[in-house]
């Protein structure tokens, strides 16, 4: 029996964690390669509805990662970013949706290592956790007849 | 054919419901849950409610769902598979539990769905229902179904119209060839007609207008201020169509995923502002006035004189479910 | 009582507003909106428990703006809206006449948007008991539960929107579920369909709601979606501090402090 792989979906920002990825990998630092990355110019451009899209697409975990407080490359899309995600997280675990699934950090362009760690530290989680099904079912209304 | 009246006892409808589950057909019934009364699949005699005068939502889910797919498609390397829903075959249904306003209004509905445009997905659903009915015992200011030329004792779309006599056992009017098969397969709960008439069971609804009068007001007043007036406090939302049982207009929708795809046809409504928008940008009913005015005249003028068949059951349900208390009977009457 | 109907009277007559929005008697017994141009109409208006709707959602169209300056019947919902449109600047201090209304059916008249905020400071939000109740039951079930529950509960919406018409602070005056390039939020009733927009929804409304229930009121389905914004109602003021509809104050979602705290950023 294969073992279960977790899929993963990284929303990350361009200036930092984009480049603290990139920086991951000239490092030669060996990671999880479950993640796929979506590089964004800014976690203030990241929509709520595209973490829901991406578990409605099979997604187990996502993480969303972007420059620190007071690093932001736009000056502050990371707070109002920080904001939307606290308010989200709150509205997802009031509707049953798994915050565990997601993980949020902070990853600078220097930051490879971490950024190698936030990715299996994850990986691991997700793998416990098992795949996401729940979510994923109620988005596979196309496999299924329609509810009169 | 001829009606065939017969008496079925409290306990046996209890079994002839039973019978209905056992031999495996969907029943859709009237479910209290909370404020509301929903029909609902329900699988127990006990699950059913009596104590409703209309249900909130109408039965026209069962010919016309809410979403709906009209066909499916797969793309693979090699091909495109499209898989057609009217090649589909649709499950038995009982609807159980529908008024006498609920049962007419398939008559509309199944015109809508076949005048100019032969719906197989819909009449494929359609011949699978057995409507089974329930005479109104009492009614509230909100019914006025005697003005559109129909009535608590309405048999016109039943299968079998049940009316509650005092006794506590009802008499069974059996309407079509469906309603004598279903009684041919359950002879034994079904007994002499009874002596008990059914008009003293019937509530008596007040007649508020006559009909074909408002037909015939209605071709002259396109451009009165009524209209205006009248929905000024519309909010407009999609609740009176959707609650609404002859209320047919939907919307199409493709929704892919990959390679997989499904066109489908949901609920909407001609309230939505964007109803009538064109991809030009104009929109020809812009405000909610020129959009009250088409719901109405629709109902009470365009349907009948092309179609002849009424747009209008006088159930209330739209009024009953509007938020902003807009009366569909309060703007005819004062026209 | 009186003093509503001789002020609003006094308002047409002198033209100083040319229509009164109240509620007036509606169906059966609900009240319904009525909107006033002659003095002698308003008698008709009425105010008691069963005053329901939020009238502050008719401000924003542009239907009944065009019926001129209005004088609104405000009880403390509709003056949270008010406020809060205001706020957002969806209103001009000089573009309407509010006329409070305590339950007890006293007027207030409001001479200004800081004066309705001034008396909004002792009448501040505050989520009733039995819905904390409700909240922390369903935040108590664990999470494939929780979930089961809200799939369920959302199954009866066929997508009305009345939700979002009965909302004064649904004012877009096109809806992201009206555009379709792309669909962003699927418009069909389906489970999925239903959950992207109650998220979206609750999302939208995130440190802007006042609480005023019109929402819950205004679907046909009974559908307890206010549950939802009441919880987000609590957690801004769990995460950013006492909340309500403010002059001074930018909307929690298009505001931030650096000094934001949250537990769960790594």
């Amino acid at each position: 029996m294969t073992e279960f792989e977790p899929k993963i979906v990284a929303f990350v920002c361009n200036w930092c964690t984009y480049a603290g990825a990139d920086l991951t990998g000239t490092s030669r630092i060996k990671y999880a390669t479950n993640v796929k990355i979506i590089r964004f110019p800014c976690t203030g451009r990241i929509d709520f509805m595209l973490l829901l899209k991406a578990f409605g697409e099979g997604a187990d975990g996502i993480i969303v990662s972007g420059c620190h407080p007071n690093d932001c490359h736009y000056t502050s899309g990371n707070f109002h970013a920080r904001r939307r995600w606290i308010m989200f997280r709150g509205l997802l675990d009031m509707l049953g949706i798994d915050v565990r699934r997601i993980q949020y950090s902070w990853v600078s362009a220097a930051e490879g290592a971490k950024w190698a760690d936030i990715v299996n530290t994850t990986v691991n989680a997700i793998r416990d956790l098992g795949p996401y099904t729940d979510y994923a079912k109620v988005a596979g209304y196309l496999e299924k007849e329609a509810e009169v | 054919m001829q009606t065939e009246n017969y008496t079925i006892r409290k306990a046996s409808l209890e079994k002839l419901f039973n019978n209905l589950v056992e031999k495996g057909k969907t029943v859709y019934a009237p479910k209290a849950k909370g404020k509301v009364v929903l029909f609902e699949n329900v699988e127990r005699f006990d699950e059913i409610t009596e104590d409703y005068i209309v249900t909130t939502n109408s039965a026209k889910s069962v010919v016309f769902p809410r979403v709906e797919e009209v066909f499916s498609y797969k793309k693979t390397k090699e091909k495109t598979e499209i898989s057609d829903a009217s090649a589909n075959s649709f499950p038995d249904v009982v609807l159980w539990g529908s008024r006498p306003c609920d049962a007419a209004a398939f008559i509309p509905l199944t015109n809508t769905f076949n005048r100019d445009y032969t719906d197989i997905i819909y009449n494929k659903r359609f011949e699978k229902i057995l409507i089974l009915t329930f005479s109104c015992s009492k009614c509230d200011e909100y019914c006025f179904c005697t003005s559109v030329n129909s009535g608590t004792g309405n048999t016109a779309g039943s299968d079998i119209l049940f009316t509650k006599l005092s006794t506590g056992d009802f008499l069974a009017e059996v309407i079509t060839e469906k309603g004598k098969l279903l009684v041919e397969e359950n002879s034994s709960l079904f007994e002499a007609k009874p002596a008990e008439s059914k008009e003293q069971n019937l509530a008596n609804v007040k007649t508020y207008f006559n009909h074909e009068e408002v037909q015939s007001k209605l071709q002259n007043l396109f451009e009165n201020p009524v209209w205006d007036e009248k929905s000024r406090a519309c909010l407009g939302c999609g609740s009176c169509a959707f609650v609404c049982p002859v209320c047919s207009c939907f919307d199409i929708q493709d929704e892919s995923h990959g390679g997989n795809g499904s066109r489908l046809r949901c609920w909407d409504s001609c309230g939505f502002s964007l109803f009538t928008l064109h991809t030009s940008g104009h929109n020809p009913r812009e405000t909610q006035g020129a959009r009250w005015r088409q719901r109405i005249l629709h109902k009470f003028l365009y349907m009948p004189d092309q179609s002849k068949v009424a747009g209008c059951v006088g159930c209330g349900r739209c009024s009953r479910a509007c938020p902003a208390d807009i009366n569909i009977l309060d703007t005819v009457t004062s026209l | 009582m009186n003093e509503l109907i001789k002020k609003a009277a006094e308002l047409l007559e002198s033209n100083v507003v040319q229509i009164v929005i109240g509620y007036g008697k509606g169906s059966a017994e609900r009240t319904r909106t009525i909107f006033i141009t002659e003095a002698s109409g308003c008698d008709q208006l009425i105010f008691d428990s069963r005053c329901i709707q939020n009238l502050a959602v008719y401000l924003t169209k542009a239907e009944i703006k065009k019926l001129g300056k209005p004088a609104i019947v405000a009880p403390v919902p509709v003056l949270r809206s008010i406020l809060q449109l205001a706020s957002e600047n969806q209103l001009t201090e000089d573009g309407l006449v509010v006329l409070g209304v305590t339950p007890e059916s006293t007027l207030i008249e409001f001479e200004s948007f800081a004066a309705i905020e001034t008396y909004l400071a002792s009448h501040k939000i505050e989520i009733d008991e039995k819905y904390q109740k409700i909240i922390e039951g369903i935040k108590s079930m664990p999470v494939e539960e929780r979930f089961a529950y809200w799939v369920k509960e959302l199954e009866p919406c066929f997508k009305c929107y009345a939700c979002r018409a009965a909302c004064p602070l649904c004012y877009c005056t096109r809806c992201t579920v009206e555009n379709n390039q792309p669909q962003w939020i699927k418009s069909a009733s389906h489970p999925l369909g239903n959950l992207e927009w109650h998220v979206m929804r609750a999302m939208h409304h995130a440190g802007r709601c006042t609480d005023c229930d019109a929402c819950y009121e205004a679907c046909p389905m009974g559908i307890p979606i206010h549950l939802l914004t009441k919880s987000m109602l609590q957690d801004v003021t769990e995460n950013f501090g006492p909340y309500g509809p403010s002059l001074n104050k930018d909307n929690t979602l298009s505001s931030f402090k650096p000094e934001d705290k949250e537990s769960f950023i790594k």
